[in-house]
C-alpha cells in the first residue's frame, strides 16, 4: 500500500517537493509528459477559479431554494467592516462556500476529494495566493501535493460518505488543502505531512447527516469551517509543530472509524442533522 | 465536473456510461434499480438526472446533466427507475437493465466508491471488477480450452501489456466472460481478430475515463 512517508522520504532524498513527487509517480503512471500534466491540471485550477467569481457573485441559489447568497454576504463584510477574523480568514469563508454554492446549483466544480467538501482547496489555494502573492505554477505544484495526499487517503481509507462519513470528504478535503497550504508557505515535505495530519485528526469521527439527503445542510457551512481548520493546521505546521500520530496512520484510523459507523450517518440521511426536527420538515417539504 | 456530489453526480453519470458501453451503444429502454444510499439520498443528489445522462452517453462535466431526463425522452430513451435491496454490495450501488431494442440486451451491476470513481461488480450473472481507469477488454466467449490463450496472444501481438485479468463463467462449458485491463489501448483491428476466432462471441473495448 502507498504511504505519504514514502513520499516524504523521496521528496527529502532528491530536494524535491511533495507535488514534484507526485507529477513523477503519474508521470510513470499515466503514461504522460509533465507538461500534459501540469496542463490538465492547470484547467482544474481554472475551474476553481471560476466556480468562486460565480459563487461570490450571490445570484445562484440551489433548486430547493435552502442554499445560495451566504458567500456573498460574508464577501461584502470585506469592504464594509472590521471584521471579526481579518481579510484572509474572511476570503477564505466566503470562497469556500461561493464554491460550495455553486455545487448545491449543480453548478462546475472540481471534486476535491469530492463535490460535497469541493470548497475547501479552492478556499485554501486562493487565500494563500492572496496573502503570500504566489505564482500560478507554484499553486499547480502545490494541488499535486493535495492530490496526492487524496490519492493516499482514497488508497488506504476512502473519500466516500456512504463509506467513511463526512470525516472521509470534508476530513480529506481539509487534509489536501492543509498540505498544500503547508508548501505554499514554504514548508518542507514534512511539514506538509505535519499539517495533513493535524487537519484530518481534527475532523476524525464527523458524521455525513445530509438534510433531505441534499448536499446543502449542514454540507455548505461545513466546508467554510473546514477551510479556516486547514488554515490553522498549516499555521502550526509551518511553526515547526509535529504531529505525535504520522499521517498515514491517522488516515488507517479515520477508514477503521469509518467502518464503525452505522449505515444511518454515512449518507443515508436517515440519522443525524437529517433526523432532527427541522430536518426531518425539511425533507416532507422538498423530496 | 457537475455538482453536488461525486460519488452521487459524477460517479453515475459514469456508471451509466459504462453501462450503455457494456451495451455496445444507445439503449431504448432502462430499467434502473438503486439500492442503499442511491436510493435514499439520490433524488437530492440529481442522482436519478446523472444515470439517464451517462446512458445518453454524456460526460460528468456536461452542464445539461440537470436536463437529462427531458434530454432522454426526447431521444427516445424509457428509462424507469426504482429502489431496490441489492444486498452486501458497497451502499451506492445500481444494477441497469438495458436493451437496445434490436437483439442486445445486457444488465450491469456497478458502484460508486467515492470522488467519482466506478466499479462494475457484475455484468449479466457474471462477477467482474472494472474500474475504467485502465483501458479494458470485455469478451464473452464460449468456455473452451485455448481461448483464453488466443485472445492474449493477440494482445501480445498488438502490443498490449496486461494489468489485469479476471475469467468468470457459467458452468463448464458454457458461456464465460473475460475482463482484461490493459496498460496501452487496443486497437479496433485487434477487435476484429478476436471477433474471427470461433468461440468468441463478443469483444468490446472500454476507453479509460479521465477528467478533463
Amino acid at each position: 500500500m502507498r504511504a505519504y512517508a514514502d513520499w516524504v522520504k523521496a521528496a527529502q532524498d532528491c530536494g524535491l517537493k511533495i507535488g514534484q513527487v507526485v507529477i513523477h509517480e503519474q508521470m510513470a503512471e499515466l503514461e504522460q509528459s509533465e507538461d500534459e500534466l501540469r496542463l490538465r491540471m492547470r484547467a482544474h485550477l481554472e475551474v476553481m477559479r471560476q466556480s468562486v467569481t460565480a459563487g461570490l457573485s450571490g445570484d445562484r441559489l440551489s433548486h430547493t431554494g435552502l442554499s445560495g447568497g451566504d458567500a456573498a454576504k460574508v464577501w461584502a463584510r470585506r469592504g464594509q467592516t472590521l471584521t471579526l477574523t481579518g481579510p484572509v480568514i474572511n476570503g477564505a469563508i466566503a470562497r469556500a462556500l461561493a464554491v460550495a454554492e455553486v455545487n448545491a446549483g449543480m453548478g462546475k466544480i472540481v471534486a476535491a476529494p469530492t463535490a460535497g467538501s469541493c470548497g475547501v482547496l479552492p478556499a485554501v489555494l486562493l487565500t494563500v495566493e492572496e496573502q503570500l502573492r504566489i505564482a500560478e505554477e507554484d499553486l499547480v505544484t502545490a494541488l499535486f501535493t493535495a492530490a496526492g495526499v487524496g490519492m493516499i487517503i482514497a488508497d488506504r481509507a476512502s473519500v466516500s460518505g456512504a463509506e467513511g462519513g463526512c470525516q472521509a470528504e470534508i476530513g480529506s478535503a481539509a487534509a489536501m488543502a492543509a498540505a498544500a497550504a503547508a508548501e505554499l508557505g514554504g514548508g518542507s515535505a514534512a511539514q506538509t505531512a505535519a499539517a495533513a495530519a493535524i487537519a484530518l485528526k481534527s475532523l476524525l469521527g464527523l458524521v455525513c447527516d445530509p438534510v433531505a439527503g441534499l448536499v446543502e445542510v449542514p454540507c455548505i457551512k461545513r466546508n467554510a469551517t473546514a477551510t479556516t481548520l486547514a488554515l490553522t493546521a498549516a499555521e502550526m505546521a509551518l511553526a515547526g509543530i509535529a504531529s505525535a500520530i504520522p499521517l498515514d496512520e491517522v488516515i488507517d484510523v479515520m477508514g477503521e472509524i469509518g467502518h464503525q459507523m452505522p449505515c444511518a450517518l454515512r449518507e443515508t440521511a436517515q440519522g443525524g442533522l437529517a433526523m432532527s426536527p427541522t430536518g426531518q420538515r425539511i425533507r416532507a417539504k422538498f423530496v | 465536473m457537475v455538482g453536488p456530489s461525486s460519488s452521487h453526480t459524477a460517479g453515475a453519470v459514469r456508471l451509466g456510461k459504462m453501462a450503455r458501453t457494456i451495451l455496445g451503444g444507445m439503449p431504448e429502454r432502462a430499467q434502473v434499480i438503486l439500492h442503499g444510499s442511491f436510493a435514499q439520498t439520490g433524488k437530492g443528489h440529481g442522482t436519478y438526472e446523472a444515470l439517464a445522462a451517462g446512458l445518453l452517453g454524456l460526460n460528468p462535466d456536461n452542464e445539461r446533466i440537470p436536463e437529462a431526463l427531458s434530454l432522454a425522452a426526447a431521444q427516445g430513451l424509457k428509462v424507469e427507475f426504482r429502489t431496490a435491496d441489492l444486498g452486501d454490495v458497497h451502499p451506492n450501488t445500481v444494477k441497469f437493465i438495458l436493451t437496445d431494442g434490436q437483439e442486445r440486451n445486457v444488465e450491469v451491476t456497478g458502484s460508486s466508491i467515492g470522488g467519482g470513481r466506478i466499479r462494475i461488480e457484475r455484468v449479466n450473472e457474471f462477477p467482474v471488477e472494472i474500474t475504467g481507469d485502465y483501458p479494458a477488454l470485455i469478451v464473452l466467449h464460449q468456455d473452451l480450452p485455448g481461448v483464453v490463450a488466443q485472445v492474449t496472444s493477440l494482445l501480445a501481438a498488438a502490443q498490449v501489456n496486461i494489468a489485469q485479468m479476471r475469467v468468470a463463467r457459467e458452468k463448464k462449458g458454457a458461456q464465460a466472460l473475460m475482463v482484461v485491463e490493459t496498460d496501452q489501448r487496443v486497437a479496433p483491428a485487434a477487435v476484429e481478430l478476436m471477433h474471427k476466432v470461433p468461440a468468441v462471441l463478443r469483444a468490446l473495448v472500454i476507453e479509460p475515463w479521465q477528467e478533463r
